[in-house]
């Protein structure tokens, strides 16, 4: 039920937004999050925006992961995978 | 960026999973509070990837799962009520009450209406105007600020048709509650990423600073959980326990001050009941008094006889994470999804729904 899908603002009427998600367009409420722009993702849940999502936040995440991963060479994940051969994450 | 695929990026999962390895020598036990990380867990094929030195455990983090009996007898009371439309979330549908559901309501002739947003009940009441519509609130944080802001609405509006029953419930005490249970020993907790998008990443401080117990945040892609358990087996390992912040595209340490307001504004912190954890003070929210005529426990005081439990569902032990779904005698044997015993095999972020859909394999 805390489902929330991260979805694109295209226009903003008052506190209403149209946004899209997977191409489908839908009305969302920003009462909860008036900050949020024409541009900006925001995470929806039951209709509402809750969270304006942070562009550097998530870049700097996927930055600090890809620094993990240099630390980590292909032979230890190799290494890891040969003991676990069915691992490998889905999508 | 869409902030979905680049967050399940399998290579930089592999090497997450090596720093897991590398990292972890305890054996350690964590729960994840929150039902959709249970499901993405098991979606993902998370478990078994993860080495054995650590054993995820799902929690009470399922809105649906964790109303009592009671207040579903309650919900039901009111679907028989003539003039009524009691407009639900799709999940509690099915849910099993003591005698029967929202479901069996519908089929017996009450008006059970599924919307996706408490704004949609709104809609319906205007629609419907000699009739009561009643919004059955039921979630956590997450859902809470935006039925504040439909009643809000509502008040604008000067609709008098429209109604909530509030089982809206809080997930820092009931965490609480697991903890001083004592009955399933925790090295961390990982922290429900959308809850803590309001409440914010702080309200978990109680956690290292009460229990010594490091929290997480997680989002619900791969990399976002993969993150979380490498963060929480580095403060295990550290003997550091705090509070880390592995969502934080999505979340800030305040959480979202816009819907705290409105969630406060309308509602008062009081009692809840749930089920496994019974009566937890301070863990559910209900109507201010202000805001009384809104209440349709106040507008429609239904009678309901005492509530029942099915003997042998260990639906409650479930979300207390204090067994595994196959431990149930009822799992796959009698309760399924096509017929659910308890809430945990029917909703969408039940634990034992998870485990039927995606195997015991997964583990």
């Amino acid at each position: 039920m805390c489902l929330a899908i991260p979805t694109l603002i295209k226009s903003i009427e008052g506190t209403t937004a149209r946004a899209e998600v997977g191409g489908v367009e839908r009305t969302v409420s920003l009462a909860l999050t008036p900050e949020a722009r024409v541009g900006d993702y925001v995470l929806v849940h039951t209709g509402f925006a809750i969270s304006v999502i942070d562009e550097d936040e998530a870049h700097e995440t996927l930055r600090l992961l890809e620094e993990l991963a240099e630390f980590y060479t292909d032979e230890m994940v190799a290494a890891e995978m040969e003991q676990r051969p069915d691992s490998g994450p889905g999508s | 960026m869409k902030y979905i695929d680049e967050f399940r990026d399998p290579h930089l999962a592999r090497k997450l999973l090596a720093n897991i390895r590398a990292q972890s020598k305890q054996d350690v036990r964590f729960m994840e509070f929150c039902g959709g990380h249970t499901h993405a867990i098991f979606r993902h094929g998370l478990r078994q990837m993860l080495p054995p030195t650590v054993d995820l455990r799902s929690g009470p983090g399922c809105p649906v799962c964790v109303t009592a009996n009671a207040d579903i007898d309650r919900a039901i009371a009111l679907a028989e009520l003539p003039d009524v439309i009691l407009t639900t979330f799709g999940d509690m549908l099915r849910v099993p009450g003591s005698r029967g559901s929202l479901q069996m309501a519908r089929a017996e002739g009450g008006d059970v209406r599924i919307v996706y947003s408490p704004l949609d009940a709104l809609q319906i009441a205007r629609d419907n105007p000699e009739q009561a519509v009643i919004f059955l609130g039921v979630g956590f944080e997450t859902t809470a600020p935006g039925v504040a802001a439909s009643i809000l609405e509502a008040e604008a509006r000067s609709l008098d048709n429209f109604y909530t029953l509030s089982l809206h419930k809080l997930t820092p005490p009931a965490t609480r509650a697991i903890l001083d249970a004592g009955e399933v020993r925790l090295a961390g907790v990982i922290g429900p990423g959308h809850v803590t998008t309001i409440i914010g990443s702080k309200a978990w401080e109680f956690l290292p600073l009460d229990y010594g117990v490091p929290c997480a945040v997680a989002g619900f892609e791969p990399l976002d959980i993969l993150q979380a358990v490498a963060a929480m087996v580095e403060m295990v390992e550290a003997g550091r326990p705090a509070v880390v912040n592995a969502y934080s595209r999505g979340v800030r340490p305040e959480g979202n001050s816009t819907a705290l307001g409105i969630m406060q504004r309308v509602f008062e912190v009081g009692e809840a009941e749930w089920r496994g954890l019974g009566r937890v003070p301070a863990s559910g929210l209900t109507l201010r008094g202000a805001y009384a005529r809104f209440d349709a426990a106040l507008a429609f005081p239904v009678e309901v006889g005492p509530s029942r439990q099915h003997t042998g569902c260990r639906c409650g032990d479930v979300l207390r994470g204090v067994v595994e779904p196959p431990d149930c005698p009822l799992f796959r044997r009698v309760c399924t999804p096509a017929q659910p015993v308890g809430p945990c095999m029917v909703s969408a972020e039940g634990a034992c729904a998870a485990w039927y859909k995606y195997g015991e394999a997964n583990v």
